[in-house]
């Protein structure tokens, strides 16, 4: 059983889809397309165009992998119906029907949404708290954009066991697009917790596409061959719930312990406890073992069952912000940015402007590692990156305008300001919660 | 002897809200115990003391030769909210790696451990 990753994000590789079943043998393409705040932009589309919503890089994706899906029998599960499922399955089904005889039969999980019932469910004690302040989501509620609850792979089974060949979901987990393959394959019971478990690892592994396969690894990152032409993950799982993470032969990349070790803690919380729909699986029972040149064998890892909870994503609209930029040249450049910075804060402040946060950071000197950065003042040059924040839009609006002044009557040896005045930008926020699983029901169609 | 993290393990950050992860792995399955022992939670907290406004939790996971430390409040409100240039924590990582900790000569010796330059 194999299952390949060809996406880690939307906005991730566009080839990689093809590349992933042109290169090799799979059984299952998996292809993740949502972060945290994707579904609040195309809930964005949707209000704007009534047959958007959802992820449209998949339907290429679609159209570049047809072939292996009609003639060869490869899989596609992907969480690509962000707000509007069912018309992304239309966008498919007309790629399939490009195909005399085609044999497209496209499933759609539907149930996550929850964006028309929040008063209902508001109204019905499910306050749907902020999971880190512990505020009521009454508090924001005429700001929400979009309310989805993150689902499992229960509904994916379903949809894979009535025959789908592609199946699309809205906000499910990351990991459920693995552990449906695996489940739907080896009819893993709904308590096989360490199964399970192994599912929700090998899907963490490789949820992040060329993460786990060389990508942004630190490890000898020197020694890592062809990223140009990076392999992009993919899991040979066994019944048992040991599986290998490899890549195509003949690709970039690397898959060796460390490279597997540093996808394993990205975003990790309490590794006794990753908490999925499915199952809570624990990493620190999880075994690495090299298995050959770009294998690793996993291994060990255990279950036990999930809470009666599932995650919220809840997407508002939390204010405006603006960043702006120049660069300073050696000499003193780290003096020159900083008096800078003085000139803008103070002319800020006598326009009466006011900001519910305000940030400059001295690229060059301590943007990433703060203080521990040490001493930059020889450095050659530093980008002044001065940030606003405010729910008054004309504030920030106004804050746009003192940037480029700062050319002619700041500080000298400025330059970097090509790219005109820093662009207002509306924030749409993240609302974790939970919500009663009880209440979030799911529906599986297949289209032919 | 004085040890850079740099020359004893590799490290892997993320977020979660307005926390960042920093998952910090030996280079070699020996030095684990050298991670356990002096990469404390206090430690840490002491580290990065100005860079974050929160907690530090710390988690092991010796099956990996790792430690997986919680950074709260590291990313100015994080996600769409953070002004900050790493508003998703992706290089705390290194930030972390930055840290000189303290070994005894002796043990030091016995594991081969690279002294700080």
């Amino acid at each position: 059983m194999r299952v390949a990753a060809g996406q880690g994000f939307w906005g991730d590789d566009l080839d990689a889809p093809r590349r992933q079943v042109e290169g090799g043998q799979i059984d299952y393409l998996m292809l993740d397309y949502l972060a945290e705040v994707t579904m609040s932009i195309l809930q964005k589309q949707r209000e704007r165009d009534p047959s958007l919503g959802y992820a449209r890089d998949f339907v290429g994706a679609m159209e570049s992998i047809l072939p292996a899906v009609l003639d060869r029998g490869v899989k596609v599960v992907a969480n690509a119906g962000g707000v509007n499922p069912r018309a992304c399955a239309e966008a498919v089904r007309s790629v399939g029907a490009q195909r005399r005889g085609s044999k497209l039969r496209v499933g759609v999980v539907t149930g996550d949404d929850l964006l028309g019932r929040l008063d209902d469910l508001i109204g019905h004690g499910h306050p749907l708290a902020n999971m880190e302040t512990g505020e009521p989501l009454s508090s924001v509620r005429e700001r929400v954009l979009s309310a989805n609850a993150y689902i499992g792979s229960d509904p994916i089974v379903e949809a894979l066991g009535g025959g789908a060949n592609v199946v699309i979901t809205g906000r499910s987990t990351d990991t459920a697009l693995t552990m449906a393959p695996l489940r739907h394959e080896f009819g893993w019971s709904a308590d096989s917790w360490d199964q399970l478990a192994a599912g929700i690892v090998a899907g963490h592994i490789i949820e992040c596409g060329a993460q786990c396969s060389g990508g942004n690894c630190l490890y000898d990152w020197k020694s890592i061959p062809d990223l140009a032409n990076v392999g992009y993950p993919l899991v040979e799982a066994r019944a048992d719930g040991t599986f290998v993470v490899t890549k195509h032969p003949g690709t970039g990349g690397r898959v060796s312990v460390p490279t597997i070790s540093e996808q394993l803690v990205y975003e990790m919380g309490d590794p006794r406890s990753y908490i999925t729909p499915d199952v809570i699986a624990d990493f620190t029972t999880i075994r690495l073992a090299q298995d050959g040149e770009d294998r690793v064998l996993v291994s060990g890892i255990k279950g036990k069952p999930p809470t009666d909870k599932l995650k919220v994503s809840v997407a508002y609209r939390a204010g405006f912000k603006a960043v702006g930029t120049l660069v300073y040249a050696w000499p003193e450049a780290l003096d020159k940015a900083q008096a800078a910075d003085r000139i803008l804060r103070e002319r800020l402040d006598r326009l009466g402007l006011t900001f519910d946060r305000v940030l400059t950071e001295f690229v060059g000197a301590n943007a990433t590692h703060g203080a521990l950065a040490g001493d930059r003042r020889d450095a050659p040059e530093i980008q002044l990156r001065f940030g606003v924040r405010s729910t008054d839009r004309a504030a920030v609006e106004r804050f746009t305008r003192e940037i480029a002044p700062l050319v002619l009557n700041g500080p000298p040896s400025v330059t970097g300001f090509a790219g005109g005045r820093p662009k207002v930008e509306e924030i749409v926020a993240y609302w974790p919660a939970l919500i009663d699983k009880s209440v979030v029901k799911t529906k599986v169609e297949i289209i032919s | 002897m004085k040890i850079r993290l740099l020359d004893i393990a590799h490290a892997r950050s993320g977020d979660k809200g307005d926390t960042a992860n920093v998952g910090v792995i030996a280079l070699q399955p020996r030095w684990y115990d050298v991670l356990e022992q002096f990469v404390t939670r206090s430690k840490v907290a002491d580290h990065f003391r100005g860079m974050i406004e929160g907690d530090v939790e710390r988690y092991e996971l010796p099956n990996l030769n790792a430690l997986n430390f919680l950074l709260h409040g590291a990313l100015d409100g994080g996600g769409t909210l953070s002004l900050k240039t790493d508003a998703q924590g992706k290089v705390y990582s290194t930030a972390l790696l930055r840290m000189v900790i303290d070994v005894p000569d002796t043990e030091a010796k016995r594991l081969g451990l690279p002294a700080a330059k």
